[in-house]
């Protein structure tokens, strides 16, 4: 049982594996060889990936794994290790799970990129996951921060892959400064954490003895940084306007990095500290505020958004919302078993929209959409799956998830609760108004497209079945008490690492039901609402608060007018006053003053050889003068 | 005699050597008026050496008694006359060239 701990260290060297093949050999492998190679070593770690989970599973507990020294030094000892407990493993099948399917995916979907950026873009898809893969199996902070740069990097590079298109440079741009924004919060809080406790090690630093040692203060603050960072990972206020920018790199690339995996590594940070986090009463509140208020704004700024990228985007802000609702609320299984179900049908909706997107030849406008369910039977039904899943009906996944999320929120909160249901219902509303507008009615696109429209190859659509199954049974790993005593088995799987998970007591089951019954109905007049609201489709300018929501909020003006524009015009000054004024100034007056003065004492040189000993007896005096006097 | 006396005259002569080479033209009497400045360094370098050779007790050993300074002047002297040919020589030459014995005529150093 414990030998497979040992051939751990495979799950991420695989992938890195795939990139360097993939990387170097770019401009000799065919595509078939780069697909399979970049879908192969996922596939591979995924299987050592359940292996591990098995062995945790099976009462092994938390193994960490030490690999080599990092950092060694007198006061500060870092060892390259790999833990694996029930979050990471459960992490690490989300990962390299959905990560292969969207693997496969991708080699139908770049099929028409040259071969050259086809094996570009495996490579770059096999570095994120083995980024991803530090990220979450690193035994300390230190392995975390530098999967947690890997991730910005590879969403970086992958944002502006078609980086001939000047735009997409310049959304691949703003996450990645976005993402440095939050990161340097991230990395403080480890720096803090190293001069209180003198150490990163997960398990050193929450142990209670460690805790205790700090400050109320030193909690807070810590938290707070830690939150910083995951605030600009996960996409959250006031760090969100980066991740619907980065619909602008392939549909793939959304579904796995800005919708399954890196987004939540906010998420499975503060997880994974909850025994700080719970430590730290300002800061839970904070968390779930921001969280609310991050789901409601994202929320309402979807229902008026036309690119079915868009539309999915908010809708993943929206969703991170929640789990930072849940994580703010103490409710860390809750959070963690929405990531879970969230990637599956995230991932799947966001595959489907690139299906569609396939189809439609590059068009995104869902006005131009409609009537495609029954030219793309297997898309549309996943789609449908997804769709349903998201909205939260039972029995599929996220009725389950959410579920989780609001009754804990309730216990905690009754007015973040009522926000919080508003939040899903204009969830199950505007993904509805997107499936209505995209797959019923009439075809509204040119006649061209009308042609062009077909199913995908199977290389898409296995993965989106394969997801599909996931999104409506993923769900019952976390059946709550009401429905099947004992059946909340993630709950009883992540207990040993979610130690400080608040238990719900004051809610009886019968006001549970009421609950679960209020919002499937409220999820279900939002959906009829969108039915009715989307039988015509009338093409018309927003005005009033639709404007604002369609503007989303002019979030984007408002930064650009009180942050971009403000450090532009310092940049001018400093460019036209200091650099070209003061420093080149400085620069050129020393030259000059140089010729000048150089052009003035030639003159002295007169060839008189008369001169030439009058000056040297003078200076002879001078030094004499200074020698004696001075 | 105390030795400010020679000290005293050396500079004297010194400075007599030194306003000749700045003042006058005539290469000839500029030329006298460096042999001047050597004699004057000559002179002070004989009278510190004899200074020393009194001052040292009478058990040092010879070569600090009789100082060896004096050997100095000695090499300065011969150096000198060599010195003086060559010059004179140069001398002549510029004349045969020239028909000047001018300094300031020959200002072919500048630049």
């Amino acid at each position: 049982m414990r030998t497979i701990f040992e051939w751990i260290w495979l799950v991420p060297v695989l992938p890195l594996v795939g990139f360097l093949i993939n990387g170097l050999g770019r401009k000799h492998l065919s595509k078939t060889m780069a697909g399979i190679i970049g879908s192969g070593t996922v596939l591979g770690a995924f299987i050592i990936s359940l292996l591990v989970f098995m062995a945790v599973k099976d009462g092994s507990g938390a193994v960490t794994v030490p690999l080599f020294t990092f950092i060694d030094t007198t006061s500060l000892h870092i060892g390259f290790s790999f833990g694996a407990d029930a979050l990471s493993s459960l992490f690490l099948l989300i990962i390299t799970g959905v990560g292969f399917l969207i693997h496969v995916y991708s080699t139908a979907y770049m099929h028409e990129e040259p071969g050259k950026d086809f094996a570009k873009y495996f490579a770059y898809l096999n570095l994120f996951v083995f980024s991803m893969l530090l990220l979450v199996m690193g035994s300390n902070f230190v392995i975390m921060f530098i999967g947690w740069e890997g991730v910005g990097l590879c969403s970086y590079l992958l944002i502006g892959f078609w980086f001939t298109n000047n735009n997409y440079n310049a959304a691949a741009r703003k996450a990645f400064v976005m993402n440095r924004i939050g990161d340097l919060g991230f990395l403080l809080a480890i720096f803090w954490l190293l001069s209180k406790t003198g150490s990163v090690e997960y398990s050193e630093v929450f142990s209670s003895a460690t805790l205790q040692k700090l400050s109320s203060a030193d909690k807070t603050g810590i938290t707070l940084l830690l939150f910083v960072g995951a605030t600009g990972k996960s996409a959250q206020i006031p760090l969100f306007t980066w991740l619907p920018d980065a619909m602008a790199g392939p549909t793939p690339v959304s579904a796995l990095i800005h919708a399954a995996t890196m987004v939540t590594a906010g998420i499975y940070m503060i997880a994974r500290s909850n025994a700080l986090f719970s430590m730290a009463e300002t800061t839970q509140h904070i968390i779930a505020i921001t969280g609310l208020a991050t789901a409601l704004l994202a929320a309402t700024i979807a229902v008026k958004q036309n690119d079915i990228k868009k539309v999915l985007a908010y809708s993943t802000v929206s969703q991170l919302g929640f789990m930072f609702l849940a994580l703010g609320a103490g409710a860390y299984t809750a959070a963690v078993f929405h990531v879970m179900t969230h990637a599956f049908f995230k991932a799947l909706l966001f595959l489907g929209s690139g299906s569609v997107i396939h189809a439609m030849g590059g068009e995104q406008d869902i006005m131009q959409m409609g009537g495609l369910k029954k030219k793309m039977r297997i898309t549309h039904l996943t789609f449908l799956v997804g769709c349903l899943a998201i909205a939260g009906f039972p029995p599929l996944s996220g009725f389950f998830s959410k579920d989780a999320i609001l009754l804990q929120v309730f216990e905690h909160n009754k007015l973040l609760y009522a926000l919080g249901l508003l939040g899903a219902m204009l969830t199950a509303y505007y993904m509805f108004r997107l499936y209505f507008l995209t797959f019923n009615g009439s075809f509204r696109g040119t006649d061209e497209q009308a042609h062009h429209v077909h199913e995908s190859p199977a290389a898409m659509t296995l993965p989106l079945i394969v997801l599909a199954v996931l999104a409506v049974i993923g769900g019952f790993v976390g059946i709550p008490e009401v429905f099947m005593a004992n059946g909340d088995r993630l709950h009883h799987f992540l207990a040993p690492v979610l130690s400080s998970e608040k238990a719900v007591h004051g809610v009886s089951h019968s006001e549970e039901m009421l609950l679960m019954g209020l919002a499937t109905g409220l999820v279900l007049v939002a959906v009829i609402l969108a039915y009715v609201q989307t039988r015509k489709v009338v093409q018309k300018e927003n005005t009033g608060f639709g404007k604002v929501l369609a503007r989303k909020w002019y979030v984007d003006e408002l930064y650009q007018a009180i942050v971009v524009q403000p450090l532009r015009q310092l940049s001018a000054f400093f460019n036209s006053i200091v650099e070209k004024k003061g420093i080149d100034g400085f620069v050129n007056g020393v030259g000059k003053a140089v010729q000048y003065s150089s052009r003035q004492i030639r003159l002295l040189q007169g060839g008189q050889v008369g001169v030439y000993v009058l000056l040297m007896v003078l200076g002879i005096l001078a030094l004499f003068i200074i020698q004696m006097f001075l | 005699m105390e030795i400010k006396w020679y000290i005293g005259l050396a500079v004297a002569l010194f400075c007599i050597g030194v306003t000749g080479v700045l003042t006058r033209r005539n290469a000839i009497i500029v030329f006298m008026c460096i042999e001047l400045m050597l004699n004057a360094v000559n002179l002070l370098l004989v009278a510190f050496s004899k200074m020393h050779a009194l001052a040292a007790p009478a058990t040092a050993d010879f070569v600090t008694r009789a100082s060896e300074a004096q050997v100095f002047v000695f090499f300065i002297m011969v150096v000198a006359a060599a010195e003086v040919s060559v010059g004179l020589a140069i001398i002549v030459m510029l004349y045969r060239n020239t028909h000047s014995v001018d300094v300031n005529f020959l200002n072919r150093l500048k630049n």
